[in-house]
């Protein structure tokens, strides 16, 4: 049917939402292919900052960590990890901040933590890293990823990170004056916020995917925009790129497993 | 940190700057991660350790695997771009080898308690947690009102560790150390600490040119420093060695059950020796 994948039209859809005058704060995996993807085409000035302490960097191949030496080389300048965290992330220099999670709910909180009860955790999840201050110090958040129900769920275990809450004005109510969640960007759709409500609407369908997928695969009665649009699919250009980062990456982290 | 740094072997090192019931935070972001500090560590058994490490990483699943901690305080716990640390989620999932009690906290806010030990505070503040679940199951997690503006905070205890282990590039004949690249929280690190054990991948006579702004620790700043090429792989030098990400990738294999994370530990730990 088509000539390429879920997760290739959701970081190549990422990519599309990043301009050149951002300055985006890094996550390992989807987000920093969408970062990477935008720098080599369409927002080659557009700055990429990792917790790690990299801002400015350019890597060649995606990084496996946060801290992977191919940010440090071809960054401008590395601080330390407090100063990222104080002086640039709580400072208010970010514009955008890329966040994923294993679970999300209708107003875009994030689940990075536990499954279960915290005391008592079916799974216990890696936690929040940066993520906790990144959903409410960056001027905006976009998150990525692959639509279930299993991540799409009514009700998160545990808010790792805080998106718009129970909706309405609960950002402000919190003192938070920072935009949150504009735009979950899946494998399937774009949902964004409603205005007012801040509820999470599908605004855009990627090509061939239907509301009953959409619906099937989402935890919550899902809700969509009264102006829905078809996403572009991914040109030539964009699929080429990415595979190209993909297989420079995928060649440069094949190490020798051993002691 | 009275004495100043000595050149020790990295047994005696450990030997002398590590005990039973410490507080002990080995860092390094991602890179210099003291891996052959932490492997004596193992050897030589120590127990009841409260582990601090913004990101637990592969030596912390070893240490917890292997039962020498008792507490764990934290902000991401897992094997960065591959997934779980197994052997962590074993002792909380299932109290493998033993229970493992969790202080959980986000990366800004180990941060700056890191740098609020490092300036002798008894707390750091920040504009953190908005929203959060952490502040309901970690309760050194509070908030604070600022006297100028009203604005309230969130609040945390400085981090003041019995020991900071780091790994670095150089010590210089006098037992400064310096540290290139992502330098992390490390100098808070030891800074914070009581007692500092840093590796070093070589011994120079002396750093030579570089930069008036390069991160050096002061020889009188150190217990103890033990030479270690390659004492941070699989993580890395830099400078030196790329970090070894195709181990990172094997250790998901390795970690995921008890027998093979125990025959690996024999294998490449308690078989060899320092």
């Amino acid at each position: 049917m088509s000539d390429y994948t879920g997760n290739e039209i959701m970081t190549v859809v990422a990519a599309r939402a990043l301009s050149n005058e951002d300055v985006c704060f890094v996550g390992i995996g989807a987000p920093s292919a969408a970062c990477n993807l935008a720098r080599l085409t369409h927002a080659p000035g557009i700055t990429l900052i990792y917790e790690s302490g990299t801002i400015g960097t350019r890597p060649d191949v995606l990084p496996l960590s946060i801290g992977d030496g191919e940010l440090c080389d071809t960054a401008l300048t590395t601080v330390s990890v407090p100063e990222m965290f104080r002086y640039w992330l709580q400072g208010g220099r970010i514009t955008v901040g890329f966040l994923g999670g294993a679970q999300i709910d209708r107003f875009a909180n994030l689940n990075t933590t536990v499954v279960g009860p915290y005391a008592k955790p079916k799974v216990r999840l890696p936690g929040g890293g940066g993520a906790p201050e990144i959903a409410t110090q960056c001027g905006q958040i976009f998150i990525t990823m692959a639509q279930t129900p299993r991540a799409f769920v009514p009700k998160l275990d545990f808010i790792t990170s805080f998106g718009h809450g129970e909706g309405g004005d609960h950002r402000r109510r919190l003192g938070i004056s920072t935009r949150g969640p504009t735009r979950l960007i899946t494998d399937l759709a774009v949902l964004e916020p409603e205005p007012g409500t801040q509820e999470m609407v599908v605004t855009s369908m990627h090509p061939g995917v239907t509301r009953e997928q959409l619906t099937a695969a989402t935890g919550w009665a899902l809700r969509f925009a009264a102006e829905l649009r078809e996403t572009a699919p991914p040109s030539r250009e964009e699929l080429g790129v990415l595979r190209e980062l993909q297989e420079r990456t995928r060649h440069a982290h094949a190490g020798s497993p051993g002691g | 940190m009275s004495t100043r740094s000595r050149f020790l072997p990295l047994s005696a090192a450990v030997e002398e700057c590590v005990r039973d019931g410490d507080h002990v935070a080995m860092e390094g972001f991602t890179h210099l991660i003291p891996f052959a500090a932490g492997h004596e560590v193992i050897r030589q058994r120590r127990r009841r350790l409260t582990l601090y490490r913004m990101t637990p990483d592969l030596i912390y699943d070893q240490l917890i695997g292997m039962g020498a901690a008792e507490r764990l305080v934290f902000s991401w716990g897992g094997n960065p771009g591959v997934g779980s640390l197994h052997r962590l989620r074993d002792a909380v999932e299932n109290g493998w080898p033993g229970p493992l009690e969790l202080i959980e906290h986000s990366h800004a806010a180990m941060a700056n308690a890191y740098d609020a030990g490092a300036a002798n505070l008894p707390l750091a503040v920040l504009r953190g947690y908005l929203g959060t679940d952490l502040p309901r199951v970690n309760r050194t997690i509070r908030t604070l009102r600022c006297p100028f503006t009203g604005e309230e905070l969130a609040a945390v205890p400085a981090i003041r560790p019995d020991v900071a282990i780091i790994h670095a590039q150089k010590a210089d004949a006098e037992g400064n150390v310096l540290l290139e690249g992502i330098v992390g929280v490390q100098k808070q690190a030891v800074l914070a600490a009581r007692r500092a054990l840093v590796t070093v991948e070589e011994r120079v006579e002396s750093f030579g040119p570089r930069s008036p702004n390069s991160v050096i620790l002061p020889a009188w700043t150190l217990s103890a420093i033990s030479v270690v090429p390659r004492g941070a792989h699989p993580s890395y030098a830099h400078g030196y060695y790329k970090r070894d990400n195709g181990f990172y990738i094997a250790w998901d294999r390795i970690a995921r059950e008890r027998d093979s994370f125990q025959a690996w530990v024999r294998e490449h730990v308690l078989g060899k020796a320092s």
